[in-house]
């Protein structure tokens, strides 16, 4: 068994990063995979926060790196799902704290006990982002459907095909496909038309993810929700299987519309 | 290796450390690099270093390994000096400077019949965001050009594909120069001294031209003629 190591990278902060490793941890935990999560944003941590773990933290990733502890301690497993690890960042210390090939050292011994190890990268394109992306043999870019994290999701794929990276996949996150309607948003194919690169999922914007990150209870667990599902669907395209995409341009067409088509009112 | 220390020529400048490397294959230069900051690990701390490699022709995968050892050792590469074009290229595609700043010299006003002498650079991929390309001559690029991404040339710029950055040609001042596009929408042009601003309602449809006529820069429907 040797795992494999996906990044998840924007460039830009607040588009979602933590709350997709979060998200996709879980969906693929529940699938009966082994999966470990790495939190590369060393001084300014939440992933623990997101995954509900946080009052569980002994040991974090600097001390494995400066051999305080075996590896194996500063694993925390999660309450319910006894495959799904997390490795936390430290709060004190700074990135300058790890190097790009003690991300890779880590993830070499990880390796072999694991399906998929999941690294949370930091925004910004320095010393964090380095380190995040050192050891990936895939990076998930995740982007929102907006200017300015399409511009920086486009600089950090710049970035990953010039140090011929395996070609990145993009997630595009919170996209709203009522405001696409009214053309006040961005579409998925505008975005795309942009990135070209391939595409692993759309994620719809949706209030439980919020409500979810806060109780620490991702909403990849909650069957009903429509953003829970779209993470389940890239998890299983990470896996190589072939999910077809969600169509949420029928999301609307209810009762209502059809009411509002009938009466002429559109 | 008796000589290892005379591979390595260091000297201060202003915002950091400049380092010469004298021709040697890159395997000694590198090794002669990294043994020679081991031996003096407090001097090396924290520095920013540019670093000329000469004719040295060096890919991507050799300086990402460079830069991350110099990272090891809390070293920070941010600008490759060299003659080799491909050695350039690749600094640029990294995102490192590759040139550092010294007093400039009096720009030389440019000869337009020097156009057809001139070379110029094939890019043959979309450039994306925080893309610098700055070339002595004229540069071809299929592909995209994306907002955010900067291409400055001495002579033409030709875009098969769709322009979205900024485009600068005719650099030192040549204005018989060009900035052609198959689907022209650049945040900014300059040609030569003239920059001009693109307004969305106005833009053209199909590929695009675009020059200096009576002194202003004009853009028209690209004609092949």
């Amino acid at each position: 068994m040797a795992a494999q190591v996906v990044t998840i990278s924007s460039g830009k902060g607040g588009v979602g990063k933590t709350t997709a490793v979060a998200n996709l941890a879980f969906a693929l935990a529940l699938d009966g995979d082994k999966v470990a999560c790495i939190d590369g944003d060393i001084g300014l941590r939440n992933l623990d926060v997101v995954m509900g773990l946080e009052n569980r933290i002994v040991y974090d990733i600097v001390d494995v790196i400066e051999g305080r502890c075996k590896l194996r301690q500063a694993m925390i497993r999660d309450k319910h799902l006894p495959e799904l690890y997390l490795i936390p960042a430290a709060q004190t210390r700074d990135k300058n704290a790890v190097s790009p090939s003690d991300m890779k050292r880590v993830c070499d011994e990880l390796r072999p006990s694991m399906d998929f190890i999941l690294i949370d990268s930091p925004a910004g394109i320095e010393r964090g982002f380095r380190n995040a992306i050192a050891p990936a043999d895939r990076v998930l870019v995740i982007t929102n459907p907006e200017v300015s994290a399409v511009r920086d999701a486009d600089r950090v794929i710049g970035i990953l095909e010039a140090e011929e990276k395996h070609s990145p996949a993009l997630v595009i996150n919170r996209l709203n496909p009522d405001l696409v309607k009214q053309h006040d948003m961005l579409s998925a194919e505008d975005v795309l038309d942009l990135l070209g690169i391939q595409l692993i999922g759309i994620v719809p914007e949706d209030e439980a993810v919020i409500v979810g990150s806060n109780r620490g209870v991702p909403v990849s667990q909650d069957p009903k929700s429509r953003a829970g599902q779209a993470f389940r669907n890239i998890a299983h395209r990470l896996k190589g299987q072939e999910v077809p995409f969600m169509d949420f341009g029928n999301k609307q067409s209810g009762l209502w519309d059809r009411i509002q088509k009938m009466t002429g009112r559109r | 290796m008796n000589d290892l220390r005379s591979l390595i020529q260091i000297k201060g400048l202003r915002d950091g450390l400049l380092v010469s490397l004298a021709d040697a294959s890159w395997e000694e230069q590198q090794s002669a690099l990294l043994a020679r900051m081991d031996q003096q690990p407090s001097f090396f701390q924290g520095a920013r270093l540019a670093l000329d490699v000469g004719a040295q022709v060096l890919h991507v995968n050799e300086l990402v390994e460079l830069r991350d050892q110099l990272s090891d050792r809390n070293v920070i590469l941010w600008a490759m000096l060299s003659e080799s074009p491909t050695t350039e290229q690749t600094a640029q595609l990294l995102g490192l400077a590759t040139r550092i700043s010294k007093p400039r010299p009096e720009e030389m006003r440019f000869a337009p019949e020097d156009q057809n002498n001139q070379t110029a650079l094939f890019i043959d991929k979309t450039l994306r965001s925080g893309t610098r390309i700055e070339f002595p001559g004229h540069v071809v690029i299929v592909g995209d050009v994306n907002p955010g991404a900067e291409v400055v040339a001495e002579g033409n710029i030709i875009v098969w594909g769709r322009l979205r950055g900024a485009v600068h040609a005719g650099l030192k001042g040549d204005e018989n120069s060009k900035v052609c596009a198959l689907d022209f929408a650049p945040m900014q042009l300059r040609i030569a001294e003239q920059s001009a601003s693109i307004k969305k309602e106005k833009q053209i449809l199909g590929p695009v031209a675009a020059f200096i006529r009576n002194g202003r820069v004009v853009i028209e429907s690209w004609k092949f003629s």
